[in-house]
């Protein structure tokens, strides 16, 4: 393998891998590299193939075809050298209920057989540091959905792993959840330790990751900085949103003059959108003529794009639900 | 999957250590939920007390006092019965992503298996334990050698381990624990009562009488009467564990390989 920007060899490779199941190619010939230290974010619908490729990196799943190495191990032939340098928190947190937060890393520290001392050190530090030590020695159960991720988080930390693997680590938490554990994996990062997120939420991506690799239908459709991303998917979106659907119109006009392109409205909730760039001084042009046009506004403001619109222009499908046709048999 | 020599030297090295401390999780598991324990210990007690007052007067043994008749069987379907919780336990932890979790970990893959089989055994150990204090609290006697008196349990306590690696099997190729609660005791009813379990096989028709003779249960559950009784015991304990052999010849690389290659 050649090295990689920094001057050192990607800490994860992986070349050309598939995996199907039955008829459905989860995998269609995936490549990518992640440098060591740096976050990667693998953006997709449900279903794309960001879990499936996990499980291949993380020796759950054998793939059919194509080769992946974790430090220069191979994921098939060598699962034994890459496991005690791997951590994984998936999507449901792999915790026993029974037990308690203690016991839980006490646990997975013995089965990488640490020794009871430093096993019982690494997660009483570990509790602290994700702030479970008030609820240390309580049974899981009793936990909230935060702390059982973090509880999560902290078992895939145990052994110090040089590459951590998330998967969807915050779908199901609420704002306030996903917010704590957003700053817990950048604390993470921080420290050094190289992190492979799957996420649904283009924000979360462009929170957390330093580059972002976009998996549909099980092929990747696009690389590259959050900011690339959304600038190939026409950038910030300005969005209007009115009480009075009479003024509809008015509003699509003023957009249309402003904006980039041809501005989307939706009558539901009355609102019009269109993306723009330079989007503060459009704001402020846009609010100044329909404030001239006597439009009441109930809301206004600039947004990213959401990761339907990124599929969208990606793709010309949208990220939710599939196309007819296209969910077996796709690649 | 490919397993390599390194993989098979990690099993080596550390299977012991693991399988204790997945018998401990699975321990301390039924310490925290009594209403599993209460379950594992009532339904048997009760088996005995029905069985030896409702049905007692009403069947036939013979010489032999109801009770003493009954206890060996009814241990034996104890064990059973109790078997049907390691596919359970092992679904559970499938549904939940423990088994993702262990999969990823430097881990002995035997122990995820044999710990929660250990567990098991365990609790059969005590649920025999218990039995053997009601069944004499209400009449059962031992009437043959001392040894023969240490060696029923015993063979009891084999036996549903043995029935644990089936279970084992089950619970690993099911994705739900109702599913694997249902899929053992669809088999091990009709496996319990066509036996010498709860009557004398004599008096079934000779249709059934050739399957219930041929039993696994029917040869333990003998086997362990003569021990307990004094009688015959090496020809029945002979096929019994010929039985046990086999069954876990064919189910322990059984629910190894299920265990391996859960996706």
């Amino acid at each position: 393998m050649g090295p990689g920007a920094n001057g050192q060899a990607p800490i994860v490779v992986v070349r050309d891998v598939h995996k199907s199941f039955g008829d459905v190619h989860a995998l269609a010939g995936v490549s990518l590299e992640i440098e060591r230290g740096t976050v990667l974010g693998l953006l997709g619908p449900n279903g794309a193939g960001k879990t499936t490729l996990v499980r291949v990196l993380t020796t759950l799943l054998d793939p059919d075809d194509g080769s992946a190495t974790v430090a220069g191990y191979d994921v098939r032939r060598e699962r034994t050298r890459v496991r005690p340098l791997i951590g994984l928190a998936g999507q449901s947190a792999a915790i026993d209920d029974t037990l308690t937060g203690r016991e839980n890393l006490e646990m997975v520290a013995n089965l990488y057989h640490m020794g009871r001392a430093l096993a019982a050190s690494r997660a009483g530090e570990l509790l602290a540091r994700f702030d479970l030590l008030e609820a240390a020695d309580r049974a899981a159960r009793t936990y909230s959905g935060g702390m059982r991720r973090r509880l999560d988080l902290a078992a895939s930390l145990v052994a110090d792993p040089e590459v951590l693997f998330l998967d969807e680590p915050t779908t199901g938490l609420d704002p306030q959840a996903r917010l704590e554990l957003w700053t817990v994996i950048r604390e993470l990062v921080a420290t050094g330790t190289t992190v492979l997120l799957t996420t649904q939420y283009l924000e979360e991506a462009d929170q957390l990751a330093d580059e972002i690799v976009v998996i549909d239908h099980g092929r990747i459709i696009a690389q590259g900085t959050a900011a690339d991303l959304k600038a190939r998917s026409g950038g910030e979106h300005l969005t209007v949103r009115v009480s009075d659907l009479a003024a509809l119109e008015q509003v699509r006009e003023v957009l249309e003059a402003e904006g980039d392109g041809p501005p989307t409205v939706d009558d539901a909730t009355g609102t019009v959108s269109v993306a723009v760039s330079n989007g503060p001084a459009r704001l402020a042009g846009v609010v100044r003529r329909l404030d001239e046009a006597a439009v009441a506004i109930a809301d206004i403001g600039l947004r990213q794009p959401t990761l339907d619109e990124v599929f969208l222009s990606l793709t010309g499908h949208r990220a939710e639900g599939e196309p007819a046709g296209t969910l077996t048999g796709a690649g | 999957m490919v397993v390599s020599m390194e993989a098979l030297r990690v099993e080596a090295r550390y299977a012991p250590g693991d399988i204790l401390q997945l018998w401990k999780r699975n321990m301390l598991a039924y310490r925290r939920q009594p209403d599993l324990l209460v379950f594992s210990t009532i339904q048997p007690v009760m088996f005995v007390l029905l069985f030896a007052y409702v049905f007692g007067g009403a069947i036939q043994t013979g010489p032999v006092d109801y009770i003493d008749f009954l206890l060996p069987g009814i241990l034996a379907q104890s064990v059973l019965f109790g078997s049907t919780q390691t596919g359970v336990g092992l679904a559970v932890d499938v549904t939940s992503g423990m088994i993702d979790r262990y999969r990823t970990l430097p881990m002995a893959r035997s122990a995820v298996v044999a710990g929660r089989i250990l567990a098991d055994t365990t609790r059969n150990v005590f649920v025999v334990g218990l039995m053997l204090g009601v069944g004499f609290l209400i009449g059962f006697r031992y009437h043959g050698t001392v040894a023969g008196a240490i060696a029923m349990p015993f063979v009891a306590v084999l036996f549903g381990q043995t029935f644990c690696w089936i279970s084992a099997a089950i619970g690993t190729s099911v994705r739900r624990a109702e599913t694997a609660q249902v899929a053992s005791f669809v088999w091990l009813f009709p496996l319990v009562f066509v036996s010498s379990v709860f009557v004398p096989v004599e008096t079934m028709p000779d249709w059934l009488k050739v399957v219930a003779e041929n039993s696994p249960v029917t040869h333990t559950v003998n086997a362990m009467r003569g021990l307990a009784l004094g009688t015959d015991f090496w020809e029945p304990l002979l096929k019994a564990l010929g039985w046990m052999a086999g069954i876990m010849a064919v189910f322990v690389p059984l629910a190894v390989w299920r265990y391996r290659s859960i996706q």
